[in-house]
């Protein structure tokens, strides 16, 4: 539905005509440093605004790298900061916002963000602490052609679906292992546990406080739906992460995945796979779990923030640099290099999966402080589950064990 | 020599010491003590492209008056070493009591991660030490008998797995092991099991992270070994041989007994190597089979966001306690030896 939104937004934007747009890079002669993971809309929006802004600043620098997380903290606690701006996401946002090393953009969005959609505003408690503008989401890959074999109708659209169609599949001797999920051990085992937990309705702590409420019978449900598909996932499950899925499913030899939306461009394009695979590959919705209607995803969005310990001067510089990259120029540019939230996106098929995910209710990735700690504790307790050794009450009352202690010391539980 | 000029002696090395070994080890101790201030939590609601939703948010400029009145934190003691994350005294008491039998007791308490990672760890370096020792003295004592053309280019080779990062070994190995590499299709072949996978067994990833340590270690006991073998005094080989010893027999008596101090070192170093076992396991991906002290440490720091100092503290005092204890009979064998000689 947002997307929708946009894409009406940015059409009225193109009516208006932008031709004759020149960029307002604010106060001349700042720094502007950025800090950002390093995949292709990153790249579009830090090279878009360095285009722009570089001869207005007295130093410009990008600097895209992976494991952003875990530099970023440190980075920005000196005064002045490494970096003017990080790029983050929901999750690492709340890191940042944990040690107060973001400033509220209230003042800045006024002045430089006529562009912006309201919805790209990330507002805690009434001030904006990012500016985002793509989404992403897991959702369903599909095979139409390996499905259509096995005799399914339709693309599955439930837990109970995806493993009726799994077992088809295997029982017409198509493919032992027809799924492929991030399984890998650590975050990605978190983050699976978080998609069908919050898809039964789960809630990852007790309202307003940072007690745990995972071991109850969402919880328990939440597995039982895991294990129900993991039990036709490739055997390597618990060490394949995004780059191994992908490489399996390009390589032919999935039929349904649960992966990221961000993958669909490099999946669907004509690179690491044959034209049988990405002719028949649909991306759709994330799966409901257990009769309810919620997809199993979890929304996220990535966006820019500011840093506390800079110069006033050089933060506003750095957001009119930034800001100036958000618009439906850029965005015709790099139309396919994610789901943007900006306006003048034409969602494509590789948007399709994301879009219809969000449209079905999906709920966005919790901005909790002590969210990091949680999901780490599902990371490394719910393995045991996985492998068969554990019960998923026992599991689960070791992932709360595991996060009260961890919480305890981070200063959130007493 | 005189007292005072062995001071003078010794101070550069001694402080270096103290400012790059004992001081670091101290304030990690310190560390470990304190916890962080309580977070100052506000009930808030966020806003995003995906609509609205209540939220909890830390209050930064209370949180950061309590910091700043304390700045280490506040004082816990030893409570965090006797936590769930470490030794778990409360865990293991409850399964003490719950349990009815002796394996329920051993299930309970390998539940716990600590525990879970020490055993890990231990068989780890029970297994890997000796064999490193033993094999690395085998292959010494074969190129040492080579012909010398072909002894310069064998020990080269011998060494290769050394110079190799043990990050960019162990993932060279991992992704032979893949059900699409050659390690892992022979296997399946071999077995006629299309599903084997190496990464999904829990056996059969602890054989691979120690197959992958025996690889790399060996060398640095061989190039030990081959070095001490250059010193065997001949005239000791050649008496025995005159004496009717079999080459196995002076191989047991005369060359190893002269290679023990050397056998002393190689123990102690792999002691230490391998009770901090750590970049196989990420490499291979191996967490959800296998565990050590030395992966807490990074997973404390790294995985949980903002980062658990003392926890991470906490097991880094661990396993120097670890370290010291097992490094304990090697010591006093080689001060007894060293005693010996003196006299």
């Amino acid at each position: 539905m947002f997307l929708k939104k946009v894409a009406i937004a940015g059409a009225f934007a193109g009516l208006m005509g932008t031709a004759a747009y020149a960029a307002d890079c604010g106060p001349a002669g700042k720094s502007v440093r950025i800090l950002g993971s390093d995949f292709p809309a990153i790249q579009a929006v830090s090279g878009t605004a360095e285009a722009n802004c570089a001869a207005n600043a007295a130093e410009f620098s990008v600097t895209l790298r992976d494991n952003t997380r875990d530099i970023m903290n440190q980075a920005l606690t000196p005064n002045p900061a490494e970096y003017t701006s990080v790029i983050v996401a929901n999750s690492t946002l709340t890191q940042l916002m944990n040690d107060g090393l973001v400033r509220p953009l209230n003042d800045l969005v006024e002045k430089y963000g006529a562009n912006l959609n309201p919805n790209q505003l990330i507002t805690i408690d009434g001030n904006v602490m990012a500016v985002a503008f793509m989404a992403n989401s897991q959702h369903l890959y599909a095979r139409s052609d390996i499905l259509a074999e096995a005799g399914v109708e339709g693309i599955p659209s439930t837990v109970d679906e995806i493993v009726a169609a799994a077992e088809a599949i295997r029982a017409a001797g198509i493919m032992e292992h027809p799924l492929v999920m991030n399984m890998n051990v650590g975050w990605n085992v978190g983050e699976v546990f978080n998609l069908f937990y919050f898809a039964h309705g789960g809630e990852l702590f007790k309202a307003g406080s940072a007690e745990p409420n995972v071991n109850n019978e969402i919880g328990v449900a939440a597995l039982n739906s895991i294990k129900s598909l993991v039990e036709y996932a490739h055997p390597d499950h618990l060490s394949q992460a995004s780059n191994e899925t992908q490489g399996l499913w390009e390589a032919g030899q999935a039929a349904l995945g649960i992966m990221w939306g961000s993958r669909g461009g490099a999946i669907l394009d004509d690179e690491g796979a044959t034209e049988e695979v990405t002719s028949n590959t649909v991306l759709a919705a994330a799966p409901t779990a257990g009769g309810g209607s919620i997809p199993a995803a979890t929304l996220w969005w990535d966006g820019v923030t500011i840093a506390a310990n800079i110069p006033d001067e050089d933060a506003e510089a750095t957001f009119a640099a930034v800001v100036s990259a958000l618009n439906a120029d850029m965005v015709a540019e790099h139309n396919d290099d994610a789901i943007w939230l900006i306006e003048g996106f034409q969602p494509g098929p590789a948007a399709a999966g994301v879009a219809a995910t969000a449209a079905g209710g999906a709920k966005p990735y919790p901005m909790i402080p002590y969210v990091n700690l949680m999901h780490n504790a599902l990371g490394s307790e719910l393995v045991d589950f996985y492998k068969g050794d554990e019960s998923a009450e026992d599991a689960l009352a070791d992932v709360e064990a595991a996060y009260t202690t961890a919480a305890k010391e981070a200063g959130f539980l007493n | 020599m005189k007292h005072r000029t062995f001071f003078w002696f010794i101070l550069p090395t001694l402080s270096a010491m103290v400012l790059f070994i004992a001081l670091p080890i101290v304030s990690v101790f310190i560390q470990s003590l304190f916890i962080q201030h309580e977070q100052v939590i506000v009930v808030s609601e966020s806003c995003g492209p995906f609509g609205c939703t209540p939220t909890t948010s830390v209050d930064t400029e209370a949180t950061e008056r309590l910091r700043e009145e304390k700045p280490l934190g506040r004082f816990n003691g030893l409570a965090t070493y006797g936590n769930r994350s470490h030794l778990a005294f409360a865990e293991v008491g409850e399964a003490w009591r719950s349990s009815d039998s002796l394996g329920g007791f051993v299930d309970a308490v390998m539940d716990l991660p600590f525990y879970k990672a020490l055993i890990f760890t231990l068989s780890y370096t029970f297994v890997v030490t000796p064999l490193v020792i033993v094999l690395g003295l085998a292959i010494a004592v074969g190129v040492n008998k080579l012909p010398s053309l072909i002894k310069g280019p064998s020990i080269f080779v011998s060494l290769l797995p050394f110079l190799v990062t043990p990050l960019v070994g162990s993932l060279i190995l991992f992704w032979m092991v893949d059900g699409d590499g050659i390690i892992g299709a022979s296997l399946q072949l071999l077995f006629n099991d299309p599903s084997l996978s190496v990464k999904a067994s829990t056996p059969l990833m602890w054989i691979m992270l120690m197959v992958y340590g025996v690889w790399h270690t060996l060398p640095f006991s061989f190039i030990t070994f081959y070095a001490g073998l250059q010193t065997v005094p001949k005239d000791i080989l050649e008496a025995a041989q005159i004496d009717g010893a079999s080459k196995w027999q002076s191989m047991m008596l005369v060359v190893v007994p002269h290679l023990m101090p050397l056998v002393s070192f190689v123990t102690l170093m792999l002691l230490m190597d391998n009770f901090r076992v750590f970049e196989p396991i990420v490499s291979f991906n191996a967490q959800a089979h296998a565990t050590s002290l030395s992966w807490f440490i990074y997973n404390d720091l790294r995985e949980a966001g903002n980062p658990l100092y003392a926890s991470a503290g906490a097991t880094s005092m661990l396993t120097i306690l670890g370290v010291v204890i097992l490094l304990t009979p090697v010591l006093i064998r080689t001060w007894r030896d060293f005693n010996r000689k003196a006299h």
